[in-house]
């Protein structure tokens, strides 16, 4: 088990710990219903205390306990998430209505009614699931007078798989196909968040060339990512030649992720104990040096161009009150101001090593173009990183045996190229996966997101929702 | 802002002349779906079928029956084998028209539903994409299909916003139920004559995600002509695909075995 403390609590305690928290500058980051000994169920609560670690606190869940939503509201989500799929109740729930599963009783439908904005010249846009061009589906409701936004509601679990039961009764093994498929632009970060799980609860420390390695292909993931948000923003600004660009150079990238791990995802390297096959690291350095000169013009041109930086400046402002509140997660949070990063702050694999050069950018803007520059940012950070990650790879072994004695259970984290993931895996008596739980940045960051379109207008939107690089497959799961 | 423009071509042409001349196809590297040799199989052995996660492999009377339309080429099985029956391959153009020919134990000769007139499309080719529960690995590799690398226009193919300009109803992820209505009105929004295909092994199968909140593929809600497992199936392997559908090359599955083997 790697986590700092973990205490029993009462659900009368609750309240007040969810404050002293808050007070003494923590941060909430989840719940999830977990299975106890004897068919029952608890309610987890994970929040991290800078320089501390992780903090699990455990609730029965056999009477109804009392919503956080009013203390730390990115919790709302989660509650409502629980209470469709383990009919926990959380009394008190500012929204009480399912989020996921279809409304359960008409007074639900009643309660979740969209708003009450009436007048003459108001409409409503509902908006897919199918929508132009080639994306995932959601339907997105706007209330709306010519212009502009009055209030954006959007509807994202027509796509929910249910993906977290489909671990009951897996292996470590299969449970890693599963994993890698959550979010397939997000499978590298998945299979390592959910590898650093099962070894925490196996008690394994995974060999040093296994940390390194792991390294580069979780930061080929960002690059492929970032450069790939920036093609798509130039696209929602119409600057169509940028848009090719960074596309293509997103499209070298997966390119080399073939040639060195065999998948343009990065996916069947990575897994519990280690790599499952070493990585083909020659030529890719000069690979990545023949791409560092292109990707820094690129990055000269966006800056160069008036009309783009025009239409990102001040477009979806998020405040860092709300970014905190709501659980803004990775570089939509870092563009706010927040400076948290998983690698550093409750780092893993290697990048504690001062060689690698890691850092962390922020900004405090919190607009469309603060968002962009903290990715842009990051690109350059990680071809650094990858690149001294191939001199200081050690030579040894890539796997340890890794099984998790029965009833273990452990967390395991990533900082994906979306922000903080978090795996929590529970094992059974059969020694097989009894319960996961994935806390998905894109499902946190599309809460927050609403914040920014609010009384906003049309012509913002799309480049509002490209500059968040959301996705809703991570969301929905 | 026209520095844009001027710098772009001045770069030149990024675009792979593959697959009507000569040029890369963009997938070194790239890990297929396993190739079986059951020949090589030890008697008695179903390590592999108790490994692989989506089922894909089944014993049969002859041996080894493995289904390419189940297959998410995650590779355990060529690890689990002790025989080498199972090994890695480079194969991933695996688009057919009948999804019998994505089994390697089909008894009788699959039959694919009528082919497209060569007059059906004049030509060019119209797409409508729907999402019906993928995650996202799909979608990420369509959209790579208009970078200007694989530059699916040249090919006279389109993805369109509107069902109503679509000759081809391209869908990925399992079916979610929630997106059963909104695929089936999209469907019927669409023109007559038109097709319908299942791209990845979740829209072929049900994948990863078979039932629960999910259907089993495209093929419980209508017919499906043209079948692409993978997982998720890449850009260079979808360009086959439809080249395969219109008729302009060769389907190079047949019953569970590439033409070349």
């Amino acid at each position: 088990m790697n986590v700092a403390v973990r205490r029993h609590f009462d659900r009368f305690e609750l309240e007040e710990a969810a404050r002293t928290l808050r007070a003494q500058g923590g941060r909430m980051i989840m719940l999830y219903a977990a299975p106890e000994a004897g068919g029952t169920q608890s309610v987890r609560y994970v929040s991290s205390r800078a320089g501390i670690g992780f903090d699990i606190w455990v609730v029965p869940a056999d009477t109804a306990i009392p919503s956080l939503a009013t203390i730390w509201p990115l919790l709302g989500w989660y509650e409502r998430e629980t209470a469709d799929h383990r009919g926990i109740v959380f009394s008190g729930q500012p929204e009480p209505f399912s989020l996921i599963a279809p409304l359960r009783s008409a007074e639900e439908a009643d309660l979740r009614r969209l708003p009450d904005i009436s007048g003459d010249a108001v409409q409503i846009l509902p908006f897919g699931p199918v929508r132009a061009g080639v994306v995932e589906s959601a339907e997105f409701s706007f209330f709306y007078i010519g212009e502009a936004i009055l209030h954006y509601v959007p509807h994202l679990f027509l796509k929910h798989r249910g993906m977290e039961d489909r671990f009951t009764g897996q292996t470590p093994e299969t449970g890693l196909v599963l994993a890698e498929r959550i979010s397939g632009v997000g499978s590298a970060a998945h299979a390592l968040a959910y590898s650093q799980a099962i070894e925490a609860a196996a008690g394994v420390t995974v060999p040093d060339r296994v940390r390194y390695q792991r390294v580069i292909v979780a930061e080929l993931e960002r690059l492929y990512n970032h450069l790939h948000y920036l093609g798509h923003l130039a696209d929602t600004t119409t600057l169509k030649v940028g848009h090719a660009e960074g596309v293509l150079l997103a499209e070298r990238v997966k390119q080399i992720n073939a040639r060195v791990t065999g998948s343009r995802f990065l996916r069947g390297v990575i897994a519990p104990g280690g790599m499952r096959r070493d990585l083909r690291i020659d030529g890719l350095a000069s690979a990545l040096d023949e791409l560092r000169q292109p990707i820094r013009k690129y990055i000269n041109r966006l800056d160069a161009s008036e009309s783009y930086f025009d239409r990102l400046a001040t477009t979806g402002l998020l405040p860092r009150e709300i970014a905190f509140d709501q659980g803004a997660t990775g570089p939509v949070a870092r563009a706010s101001g927040l400076d948290r990063d998983l690698r550093r702050d409750h780092t893993y694999a290697a990048y504690a090593d001062p060689d690698l050069a890691f850092s962390v950018a922020t900004h405090e803007t919190g607009d469309a173009d603060a968002r962009a520059r903290v990715r842009i940012a990051e690109i350059e950070n990680s071809i650094v990183m990858i690149q001294r990650a191939i001199t200081l790879t050690p030579t040894g072994k890539i796997r340890i045996p890794c099984l998790p004695s029965p009833n273990s259970e452990a967390l395991g984290w990533a900082e994906s190229p979306r922000g903080t993931l978090i795996y929590a895996v529970h094992f059974g008596e059969d020694g097989r996966l009894a319960r996961v739980k994935i806390k998905s940045p894109s499902f946190s960051n599309w809460r927050v997101f609403p914040y920014t379109v609010h009384n906003t207008n049309m012509m913002d939107y799309a480049i509002n929702e490209a500059s968040f690089g959301l996705t809703i497959a991570g969301c929905a799961r | 802002m026209a520095l844009w423009t001027l710098i772009g071509l001045a770069e030149g042409k990024a675009t792979t002349g593959w697959p009507l001349k000569p040029g890369p196809d963009g997938q070194d590297g790239v890990i297929g779906m396993p190739r079986l040799e059951s020949e090589r199989c030890d008697a008695g052995c179903s390590i592999c079928v108790n490994v692989c996660p989506t089922h894909a492999i089944a014993l049969a009377d002859e041996g080894l029956a493995l289904d390419y339309g189940r297959c998410v080429v995650c590779q355990v099985c060529v690890e689990a084998c002790p025989t080498d029956a199972l090994t890695e391959s480079n194969n991933w153009a695996f688009g057919v028209r009948a999804r019998d020919d994505l089994r390697t134990a089909a008894s009788v000769a699959p039959v694919a539903r009528p082919s497209p007139s060569r007059h059906s499309f004049h030509r060019s080719l119209h797409v409508r994409h729907v999402d019906a529960g993928s995650c996202n690995g799909c979608e990420s590799e369509l959209q790579a299909l208009n970078n200007p690398f694989y530059n699916l226009h040249r090919l006279g193919i389109f993805f369109t916003p509107s069902p109503r300009f679509a000759d081809l109803l391209l869908v990925t992820g399992p079916v979610t139920r929630a997106m059963l209505e909104p695929l089936r009105r999209t469907w019927e929004a669409m023109p007559e004559p038109r097709w319908a295909m299942a791209s990845g092994t979740c829209a072929v199968s049900g994948g990863i995600a078979p039932g629960g909140p999910c259907l089993s593929g495209l093929e419980d809600v209508f017919p499906v002509d043209l079948y692409l497992p993978g997982c998720p199936p890449n850009p260079a392997a979808i360009i086959e695909a439809l080249l395969m559908f219109l008729g302009r090359i060769q389907q190079r599955l047949h019953r569970g075995k590439m033409n070349d083997e």
